[in-house]
């Protein structure tokens, strides 16, 4: 495996979108713990968007209207909610219509993409979602959203799971799938990632090995999804390596 | 393209990208037009230099501008300058769409992708575009051969850079440190800050 002076070289390669997926989840882990890393890769960002200026083309002169044509009718997401602190979105239970986990299936099936799909992980996923019958509306909302994209995941202890991401939606969910319980006293904790700065999402339940989590707060634009063990009640900032990185599917 | 029309001497500066884009952040579609004007080119510049077509680069970059207005109240200039922002996400798009369509097919296209720096843009109607594309040419030529071409395979071209090393025959470590020193070079040449 990669040492850590291996993976700084990356800040390269993942600042010009270059790295593969597995690699860049393994680099954004490693970003979020070296603010040096993390100032490089701005830094290069930086430099990449200078090379996007160079490349400037005239556009034909009619976009503009369409453009802004489009924007009329797309709603923004609202502002960034402040740290983990803010009251925890309400949640009104609510069950899930089986219309809404075919809607998800077919949406994420049409445009999953090969790659990245696995049917069984797949199939783990809607099985796990199906259970889900408690979570709340917004959950429901979010797998019946027709942009509604699915990843499997695996975890460092072999557990499977699945992220469903949409966008229209700006939120996520996370899918467990006999998820070993923490240790007593600890929580496992989700994660946004923003460019490899993690961003509180919400704690799992302790007791329940399987389960479906409507992650907390928006998308915001986030490149994927880690899970941390931390300490109960949960933590502002990762405090151990993470269990697992995903990035979102595109 | 010939018919590009616009007129190259302002007689005030434009707004700020950064306050526009904050004024589109409170659902100003005014400004939102502003940051349009402000961006395209690039963004289009970056979109079609990584999916070559232009259709399909035209609606990625329409995309991207959506996308622009739908996070803009989520942009946060400690993350760097809208600019960047906007181009990181024009190229990052660019590269999913190029990636799911035709990563299996990169190695068939070594020839074409070998001698295709992107065609920089020389009807550009700006003079502070033209300056620049000359500052950037200028700094890639100070680069060593194959730090300019994994730059740009992995830029411009949306290759990984497992698919540059391929394509050049050099070890991945050697690609990755390139792609590093390369564009830790360039930074210091366009005297970049972040």
């Amino acid at each position: 495996m990669n040492g850590a002076a291996d993976l700084h070289t990356l800040t390269g390669a993942y600042a010009a979108h270059a790295l593969e997926d597995e690699e860049r989840e393994s680099f954004e882990r490693h970003l979020s713990a070296c603010e040096s890393c993390a100032q490089e890769v701005r830094e290069l960002r930086a430099t990449t968007a200078r090379l996007g200026l160079a490349a400037s083309v005239a556009p034909r002169p009619a976009m503009k209207d369409e453009v802004l044509r489009r924007i009329a009718a797309v709603r923004q997401v609202p502002p960034a909610e402040r740290g983990p602190d803010g009251p925890p979105p309400k949640q009104r239970p609510r069950r899930l219509a089986q219309w809404a986990l075919a809607a998800c299936v077919a949406a994420a099936a049409a445009l999953g993409g090969t790659a990245v799909w696995q049917y069984g992980q797949t199939q783990a996923a809607r099985d796990q979602a199906r259970q889900a019958e408690q979570q709340s509306q917004e959950l429901a909302a979010l797998l019946a959203a027709p942009d509604a994209r699915t990843r499997a995941a695996k975890l460092s202890d072999g557990a499977g799971g699945a992220v469903v991401v949409a966008e229209s939606r700006d939120r996520a969910a996370f899918v467990a799938t006999g998820m070993a319980k923490p240790p007593a006293g600890k929580v496992y904790q989700l994660w946004f990632s923003d460019d490899g700065v993690m961003r509180p999402a919400g704690l799992m339940d302790p007791g329940r090995s399987t389960q479906t989590v409507l992650m907390e707060g928006p998308l915001d634009g986030a490149a994927g999804m880690g899970i941390t063990l931390e300490p109960a009640g949960g933590s502002a900032r990762p405090t151990t390596a993470p269990v697992a990185v995903v990035n979102f599917p595109a | 393209m010939s018919d590009a029309v616009r007129i190259g001497t302002r007689a005030t500066p434009p707004p700020d990208l950064q306050e526009l884009i904050a004024r589109v952040a409170r659902g100003d579609e005014g400004a939102f037009a502003g940051v349009y004007d402000a961006v395209i080119g690039p963004v289009l510049g970056v979109v079609r230099a990584v999916l070559r077509d232009h259709a399909q680069s035209e609606e990625v970059a329409q995309e991207v501008l959506v996308e622009v207005w739908r996070t803009a109240p989520r942009y946060r200039q400690d993350r760097g300058s809208a600019m960047n922002w906007v181009l990181t996400l024009a190229h990052r798009r660019a590269v999913d769409r190029v990636r799911s369509v035709e990563a299996s097919t990169a190695r068939e296209k070594k020839a074409a992708l070998l001698e295709q720096m992107p065609e920089f843009d020389d009807v550009s109607e700006q003079v502070e575009s033209r300056l620049e594309r000359e500052q950037v040419k200028r700094c890639l030529r100070a680069l060593t051969e194959i730090q300019r071409q994994s730059v740009t395979l992995a830029y411009y071209q949306g290759l990984t850079y497992r698919q540059v090393a391929e394509l050049l025959s050099l070890p991945l470590g050697t690609v990755k440190t390139r792609l590093r020193d390369g564009l830790i070079r360039l930074r210091d040449c366009l005297g970049v800050s972040a």
